[in-house]
């Protein structure tokens, strides 16, 4: 860590210091253009944080810009603490995803826990409620001890948050490969209920207007996180633990409680959290937004250590702060209201005319910075792009169908894969209950939220196969959105727009830049196939570990609105006799699928190879409008999207659950690829023998492929010939004990 | 009759509790802020669950000091009803209006699920819309669930028929798969897991609803008979 005291002007010019601290020497000498002079230790501290990739997207942009973004319903598109989607009876949802990657990967419990903090002050600072969280998880392959401990503390990290303030966890994914081994994935989302008149924006507006600082002290934790997060974790990762913040999330339910009770007064003017680069961006952000300027007395700023700099103070990650703009004359309304609750609301400074960001310490001026110059004049790079070599070889590979012999054994090592078998250890763990609006629990498609006091419910996933975006990221960023919006519509909704969490290797890297422009075409070109625009969203690069990048992993978080909650659908078989439906035609894709990860075995160095399973979104646009209108007609008795292992796992899943039921399944053709080929586009729906035809009319891809039955055995029957025979009981064993075995065995 | 549903700086489950007594039972029911709150006009107190203050130092320790409970031990007094859900029962724990204490779950993990739960005692104001013996289904959702007492403890409890409530499949370690007791006047009762989180089939069970119509039912009989 630098020394942030005696250092002049000079001396960061001549040693380069402003390196250290993230910026290049291209964008030092900008900085003295723009400031005409040479920066002080604390202005290059605002400027390298401001200008990292984490707050000014500087490498990303260019690529953001091609999302749809817009549509009728959409009230607030990106730009905001998160967006905002109209869900009638002047109601909306706000949601937001949000990455903590790197602070998880050296300080797992608090980089988790601080990740889910931040994502919901994201939610309540626009004024909403929030009312569910969801989480997007990734590690290394459950062998190493170390990979264990990521995961165990990561779990217990977004547990031990979330639960205490009283927002229920409700679902999420978690799945392993190797390429996360050194740089886990934690991406958290929030989603919250607002009524369209208190919609709340982070602005500075009003000349002469108080600003506020409410909530937690500022100590010298999490100084300079947002570089932290725009740079390779490095092999001594632990010297960077001071880069990541404590998290108490006692002090951020008072906040949630406090901040939603001040939106009613109109004294407020604006608000924003104090996220990555802290004081820095949401006060110049603020200012930024509304073309005012802002000044501040850093001596007034709550701090819980002694003698802390300027430096310290503007850079500082502290969690559970909150900046208001207040009329003036009226700070005290808002100030009651936080002491209500126990917690500090001061004024630290006030809006100014001049579009200057001008901070004072001990009687002096310790900066004095052109707001614009931070936010929307950050620099935007954009990077050469190469497409990959191995892609190219992937491209011109034959696709060889796997050979598996005994298929009850192989569908039983799927169950037990740690991305395929149940997430019951995990989401045991969460609240997924409080609030009392849970009505589909973690471990479905989708998890769904009624509204009270209205016959209506929110669907939520979050979805991302890297495999598939690993081997082309085109066709994978397609899938990966249609992928949740299959999940979305299985559970009877009608998915309303996604926030993008994009995590991705070095963008500096031809070939990495090259994965982030891919896949975020394909996603654009889902978007608009399926209608569902990007309403906010968070980039996090340089996931990467001993120069190795992780799988180019943009997940998806997408929610869907349920008009009535009679549309209602299950993922598992609810009757006897039921008839059981495939939807979509089954083609022999096996790249990137789980049975590739099976067969390739442990010590392979190259476990995913050739063409991602392809995906038309005209298709794929037609069979989710078909069947949701089936859904809608009261025609489908349950609805499951095939994912990882294909057919065979989507029928296990099925029938996992209280209800005793077995399958029994015809089939023709080659069994392996009917069984676990990872064809995109495919639904397993169950209809009533008396809904047939109704169903069969609604939807045109659908065949019948077997029934519900009652005897607790998964059957299958190929080409006239038994393939499978199984107890219900003990593949559902298999499949719900691995991950607690794997984390019990020794290495 | 009416309910207050105390709130402390931390509590989470306020609005859970005040909805399903207010929206789902309909009956008359306020949030009440833990300070400068006065409870004389209120026939029933709910103590929700949560984190109160965090659950600082342990859980329940620094509500169960807060000058409300000397209200809440007046009200007890009078042999007005006070149910205590999770966190609530901590408090009722630490405050001393119940004996015993809560310890980690065994698994030393937070768990949160539905839980298949015994009605062992339903002669009591809080369960006698129950069948005795009766098995129900209600979420728990806690890491310091562990119910625990000594032995002189546990055979008074049974003596005076104060385990009301056992887990059918004890998922935390609790001594005698105790989910919830009752003092032994009968107006004061803790209990673990969640009966506010069952009070309707959409969000899983509505098994918990006849702990707060038994209190209803309660007030109405002997609101009837003392007229």
């Amino acid at each position: 860590m630098l020394q942030t005291f005696d250092i002049s002007p000079e001396q960061i010019e001549a040693e380069q210091l402003y390196k250290e601290m993230g910026l290049s020497d291209k964008e030092y000498d900008m900085v003295k253009v723009i400031l005409k002079r040479q920066p002080n230790f604390t202005e290059t501290g605002i400027f390298s944080v401001m200008w990292s990739e984490h707050c000014s997207y500087k490498t990303s942009k260019p690529l953001l810009k091609k999302f749809p973004t817009k549509a009728p319903n959409v009230l607030q598109g990106p730009g905001e603490g998160a967006g905002i989607i109209d869900i009638g009876d002047d109601q909306a949802v706000v949601f937001k995803i949000e990455s903590h990657n790197h602070p998880s990967a050296v300080e797992p419990y608090q980089g988790a826990a601080t990740g889910v903090g931040g994502i919901i002050r994201d939610i309540f600072s626009m004024g909403a409620r929030p009312i569910a969280l969801m989480n997007s998880l990734r590690f290394g392959n459950l062998t190493s001890e170390r990979v264990k401990y990521l995961f165990k503390e990561v779990v217990h990290g977004i547990a031990g948050y979330g639960n205490c303030v009283g927002v229920p966890t409700v679902g999420g994914e978690v799945q392993f490969d190797d390429s996360y081994e050194g740089n886990p994935l934690v991406n958290a989302m929030c989603v919250g209920l607002i009524n369209h008149d208190e919609i709340q924006k982070g602005i500075a507006a009003g000349i002469g207007n108080t600003v506020l600082y409410a909530g937690a002290p500022t100590g010298r934790d999490g100084i300079h996180g947002a570089t932290f997060a725009s740079d390779d974790l490095a092999e001594d990762a632990n010297k960077d633990r001071p880069a990541v913040q404590v998290g108490d999330p006692f002090m951020e339910k008072l906040l949630i409680e406090a901040s939603l009770e001040v939106i009613h007064s109109d004294a407020l003017v604006g608000m924003q959290d104090m996220g990555a680069a802290g004081l820095t961006s949401s006060a110049s952000e603020m200012a930024s937004k509304a073309g005012t300027g802002m000044e501040m007395n850093l001596d007034l700023v709550p701090q819980r250590e002694l003698n802390m700099s300027a430096y310290e103070l503007m850079l500082s990650e502290s969690q559970e702060r909150m900046l208001l703009v207040v009329k003036k004359g009226r700070e005290q309304e808002i100030t009651d209201v936080f002491e209500k609750y126990g917690l500090q609301a001061v004024a630290v400074g006030e809006v100014i005319e001049e579009k200057i960001f001008r901070l004072k310490q001990h009687g002096g001026i310790v900066a004095d910075i052109p707001v614009d110059a931070l936010a929307e004049e950050a620099p935007v790079y954009q990077m050469p792009s190469k497409k990959a070599e191995y892609f190219k070889e992937f491209q011109q590979m034959e696709m060889e169908i796997p050979v598996v012999t005994d298929y009850t054994e192989m569908l039983g090592k799927l169950l037990e894969q740690p991305t395929i078998a149940s997430k019951e250890w995990v989401y045991n763990q969460y609240d997924s209950m409080v609030q009392t609006n849970t009505v589909v629990t973690p471990g479905s498609d989708a998890a769904i939220v009624r509204i009270k006091g209205t016959d209506k419910a929110l669907a939520i996933t979050t979805d991302c196969n890297s495999r598939y975006i690993y081997l082309d990221p085109e066709t994978g960023g397609k899938i990966a959105v249609a992928e949740a919006s299959r999940n979305i519509v299985c559970s009877g909704a009608k998915p309303l727009g996604l926030t993008d969490g994009l995590n991705f290797g070095n963008p500096t890297k031809p070939e990495i830049f090259w994965q982030m422009e891919k896949s975020v075409d394909g996603m654009s070109e889902a978007c608009r196939a399926l209608g569902t625009p990007v309403i906010s969203g968070n980039v996090s690069l340089y996931n990467e570990s001993r120069g190795k990048a992780i799988f180019p992993t943009p997940v998806v978080g997408m929610v869907g609105l349920l008009e009535s909650l009679d549309h209602l659908t299950p993922s598992y078989f609810q009757h006897e006799g039921d008839l059981v439906f495939l939807i979509g035609e089954t083609k022999a894709e096996f790249g990137g699928s789980e049975l590739q990860n099976v067969l390739a075995g442990k010590d392979s160095d190259e476990v995913y190879s050739g063409k991602a399973p392809a995906i038309d979104l005209k298709t794929e646009a037609k069979r989710q409008t078909q069947l949701l209108d089936a859904i809608h007609h009261g025609v489908v008795q349950s609805a499951h999207d095939l994912a990882e292992g294909g057919l065979a796992v989507a029928l296990a899943e099925s029938i996992f659950n209280e209800k005793g039921f077995g399958v029994s399944a015809y089939l023709d053709g080659d069994m392996t690829v009917e069984l676990f080929s990872e064809t995109q586009s495919r639904f397993l729906v169950t209809v009533k023998p008396e809904d047939e035809k109704r169903f069969t009319e609604a939807v045109n891809d659908a065949r019948q492929i077997g029934v519900v039955t009652s005897d607790s055995t998964y059957s299958v029957t190929g080409n006239g010939k038994k393939v499978i025979e199984a107890n219900v009981h003990t593949l559902c064993k298999r499949w719900k004990g691995a991950i607690s075995c794997l984390l019990k065995s020794k290495a | 009759m009416k309910f207050a549903v105390i709130v402390f700086p931390g509590s989470n489950c306020d609005r859970d509790m005040y909805h399903a007594v207010k929206e789902v039972l309909n009956e008359e029911a306020d949030l009440v802020w833990y300070e400068n709150s006065n409870l004389e006009n209120y026939d029933a107190i709910l103590l929700p669950g949560g984190f109160s203050y965090g659950d600082y130092l342990r859980s329940g320790a620094v509500a169960a000091t807060s000058d409300v409970m000397k209200q809440i031990k007046e009200h007890v007094a009078k042999g007005k009803p006070v149910l205590g859900v999770c966190n609530g029962f901590q408090i009722l724990l630490e405050a001393g209006l119940l004996p015993g204490a809560m310890l980690r779950n065994k698994d030393l993990a937070f768990m949160c699920h539905q839980e298949a739960l015994r009605v062992v005692n339903n002669r009591t104001l809080f369960t006698q819309s129950y069948v005795e013996n009766e098995v129900v289904r209600f979420p728990i959702a806690h890491g310091e669930g562990n119910y625990f007492c000594d032995e002189e403890t546990l055979n008074d409890l049974k003596r005076h028929n104060q385990i009301v409530f056992t887990y059918e499949n004890n998922p935390n370690g609790s001594t005698a798969d105790i989910a919830g007791i009752i003092n032994k006047q009968g107006n004061v009762l803790g209990l673990m897991p969640h009966p506010e989180r069952a009070v309707e089939a959409i969000i899983g069970s509505d098994d918990g609803l006849n702990v707060f119509q038994s209190i209803v039912r309660n007030w109405r009989e002997s609101h009837v008979a003392n007229v």
